[in-house]
């Protein structure tokens, strides 16, 4: 390694090491993610047929669009799964921020207490959070119509879960109520990191309490939202476990829980009477993929490059 | 030196590998989606057949019976199913037959002790090979709460007008929800409701064997007159009964809270165990007193053989006991509620069982409409009736709507009724 350094700069040399270095995570990462992802689309491009694997190029896509059997449910699916985003992007994002904010308030007291009950739900498993909800809002055995009775707003109550027009909502706010915990501590620690002496120069120029927040953390904070809602897309957008535990696969009442993740269950490993497809299911796995690349590439190109960061 | 230590090594390991293997029994393992009777095979089957055959040892595998075809389809696809497989009826089993899957048993000796139509569901459709062996069908009808009717004071309905009369009087009594039956996992609307009552309206084998020919159609009055009947029920299920899951409506039953349970027979086993109330049972109501009765009394379950079994000769020899009259008893009285199809005389002891099997006397026996070749296209026949029973009972589907719907979709794969 005692090379003279005037060599060096004549001839740049490999720098081995770096591989050498990389090379570690690159293997794992390659070996459990990049192939599995390749080999998913390929699969998509082949077909069975008489127990045969032949390539079929984009006809598992075509009957997934064209066939009114496979595009009807799939853009119920997807159309369930923008509704799904969507009530996490208005609900469980603005109420983590508003939590995050009064947490980080100097004058409230047991903090620490609020903090941890609020995250704790975030590492139950779904399982649990699934088969939990499913019985407190039973209407045969649930607390839920028990304790609306209670405060004599018993006529409010109805099977949410088995009603094509609340299902959806309603596991998707079970689903907000497990994970306002995560967007809570991003904000909490994006909160905590602003100087004190920003605040302090606002207040000398006048601005206190709400002013605060909506003219000098928010904009402060903005690009951690950016993250938060990027994160709450691509989750969103590969959920399944909830609506599985709650639901079933087959997402009733009348599909009307069905999102990609449950649709792509259905398809690839077969449920009840349908046998698995793994080609069709992979053409899913794709179209999702596809679909959350379009989504984070968006956001990327479109809104990040306008959001500013600032250095303290 | 080295090498010849290294060679004996090998040698004794083979030896003993060998060694090992001829002092072993001959373990076959089953595949079956009746995760309920795990223990009944344990303690009461599996020891019959061992003690009776020395040398074999048979394990009982199963798996949860939403997943079972799709599991078992990639574990045979991947050679790593059990010797002996649970055969589900007709085109499920049959497409795996088809595929070389499951092995001919035509020859069985076993086979003489069931009749043709016991084998119709696990035989190719021109009847010359059979490939599972017949073990229990299951009969539908209505299990009651007869303490519940006595309090109340009515009695089990023959035609669909009493059939009403008595919801109406369980209803205004208050006590009991007159029927416990949710919608939230569908399948139990369409086999408890639509298979339960409807052989009474297209007259069992007549029309099912009609529709199949394409002679008649969904849309006719006698397969859209049961979801008719299944819209009023409506008003006599339980509060919420749209996220009530069939595990909810058997406690609401067995708890004594609902006075009728819609039911398959395969419940009476499950449920002797857990009432403390006297158990009664009527066949499907008919239209008007007197006329003929049908029932649902579905060939539902069979065993075959994995055609890549490393022992053929050990699970033909499991199979002819399960063909003979021993094990139609033996399986009959240890889970009560699966009848079998032999044709040897079974000796039932459970009152219930023997109530439903009585019914095979005065009424005509048929099979569940949408099982034997019309499930075989997209889309699935027998999926869709789950979702248009469902739909029906909630009443966001009027019965001519769903007939309609199911009749364009068997239309666009099945030429008959094209």
């Amino acid at each position: 390694m005692s090379r003279p350094a005037s060599n060096a700069a004549a001839k740049p040399v490999f720098k081995w090491h770096i591989l050498v270095f990389l090379a570690p995570a690159v293997l794992v990462y390659t070996a459990v993610m990049i192939y599995p992802l390749f080999n998913t689309l390929r699969l998509a491009l082949y077909t069975t047929i008489d127990r045969e694997r032949v390539f079929a190029g984009l006809d598992n896509f075509r009957t997934l669009f064209g066939d009114p059997n496979w595009s009807g449910q799939f853009w119920n699916a997807l159309g369930n799964n923008f509704w799904f985003f969507l009530i996490h992007m208005l609900v469980q994002n603005p109420i983590g921020v508003a939590l995050a904010a009064i947490l980080s308030s100097r004058r409230l007291r047991f903090a620490a207490l609020y903090r941890s009950a609020i995250f704790i739900p975030t590492i139950l498993s779904f399982v649990i959070v699934g088969f939990a909800w499913k019985l407190i809002l039973s209407p045969i055995w649930g607390i839920a119509p028990g304790m609306l009775d209670a405060i004599g707003l018993k006529f409010l109550y109805a099977p949410w879960l088995g009603k094509e027009e609340y299902a959806l909502t309603t596991l998707a706010l079970v689903s907000v109520w497990q994970f306002v915990g995560i967007p809570m501590m991003l904000i909490y620690a994006a909160l905590l990191s602003i100087p004190d002496e920003i605040l302090e120069a606002g207040e000398c120029d006048g601005i206190t309490g709400m002013a605060a927040f909506w003219k000098i953390k928010l904009p402060l904070i903005l690009p951690s939202i950016g993250i938060i809602s990027i994160l709450t897309f691509v989750a969103n957008f590969n959920a399944f476990d909830l609506i599985y535990a709650a639901q079933g696969a087959l997402a009733g009442p009348d599909f009307a829980t069905d999102i990609l993740g449950t649709f792509l269950y259905r398809t690839f490993f077969g449920f009840q009477l349908q046998l698995g497809d793994p080609n069709m299911g992979s053409a899913i796995a794709s179209a999702m993929f596809g679909i959350i690349l379009i989504g984070v590439c968006l956001y990327l190109f479109v809104i990040q490059r306008r959001l500013r960061s600032y250095q303290f | 030196m080295k090498r010849t230590t290294l060679k004996t090594i090998l040698l004794a390991s083979t030896l003993l590998a060998g060694g090992a293997a001829w002092a072993d029994d001959v373990t076959l393992s089953i595949e079956s989606w009746r995760n309920d009777d795990l223990s009944i095979w344990q303690d009461k089957i599996i020891p019959a057949f061992e003690a009776a055959n020395p040398g074999i040892k048979v394990k009982f595998t199963p798996s949860a019976p939403a997943e079972y075809n799709a599991v078992l389809n990639s574990k045979l696809d991947a050679g790593s199913a059990g010797d002996l497989i649970t055969c589900r009826p007709f085109d499920a089993s049959l497409a795996l037959y088809d595929g070389g899957k499951l092995s001919d048993l035509t020859d069985l000796d076993g086979m003489k002790n069931f009749s043709d139509v016991a084998k119709s569901a696990w035989s190719t459709d021109d009847a010359a090979h059979t490939f599972c062996v017949p073990m229990a069908s299951v009969i539908h009808g209505f299990i009651y709460n007869k303490d519940a009717f006595k309090a109340i004071g009515v009695e089990p309905p023959a035609t669909v007008d009493e059939f009403f009369a008595v919801l109406d009087k369980i209803k205004a009594d208050g006590t009991y929800i007159p029927m416990a039956m949710g919608t939230n996992d569908q399948w139990e609307a369409a086999t408890m409701g639509y298979q339960n009552i409807g052989p009474n309206y297209w007259k069992g084998e007549e029309g099912r064997l009609a529709l199949i020919k394409g002679t008649q159609k969904l849309t006719d009055e006698d397969w859209v007159a049961p979801y008719k009947q299944l819209a009023k029920w409506k008003d006599y299920l339980g509060d919420g009964f749209e996220a009530q899951t069939y595990p909810d409506s058997q406690n609401l039953f067995t708890l004594g809270r609902a006075a009728i349970y819609p039911a398959g027979s395969w419940e009476i086993s499950g449920f002797n165990g857990l009432v403390d109330f006297e158990m009664g049972a009527f066949p499907p109501p008919v239209q008007v007193a007197g006329d003929t009765c049908y029932i649902s009394d579905h060939a539902d379950i069979a065993i075959g053989m994995n055609a890549k079994t490393a022992h053929p000769e050990e699970t033909r020899k499991f199979l002819d006991w399960v063909a003979s009259p021993e094990f139609a008893t033996l399986y009959s009285n240890a889970l009560p509620g699966f009848f079998s199809l032999s044709n040897a005389e079974v000796k039932m002891e459970d009152p219930l069982a023997e109530e439903f099997v009585s019914w095979r006397s005065k009424c005509k026996s048929t099979i569940r409409s949408t099982y034997q070749i019309l499930s075989r296209g997209t889309p699935n026949l027998e999926n869709e009736t789950w979702n248009a029973s469902a739909a029906v009972i909630k009443g966001t589907e009027t019965p001519e709507d769903a007939g309609k719907r199911l009749q364009e979709g068997l239309a666009s794969w099945y030429a008959p009724q094209k």
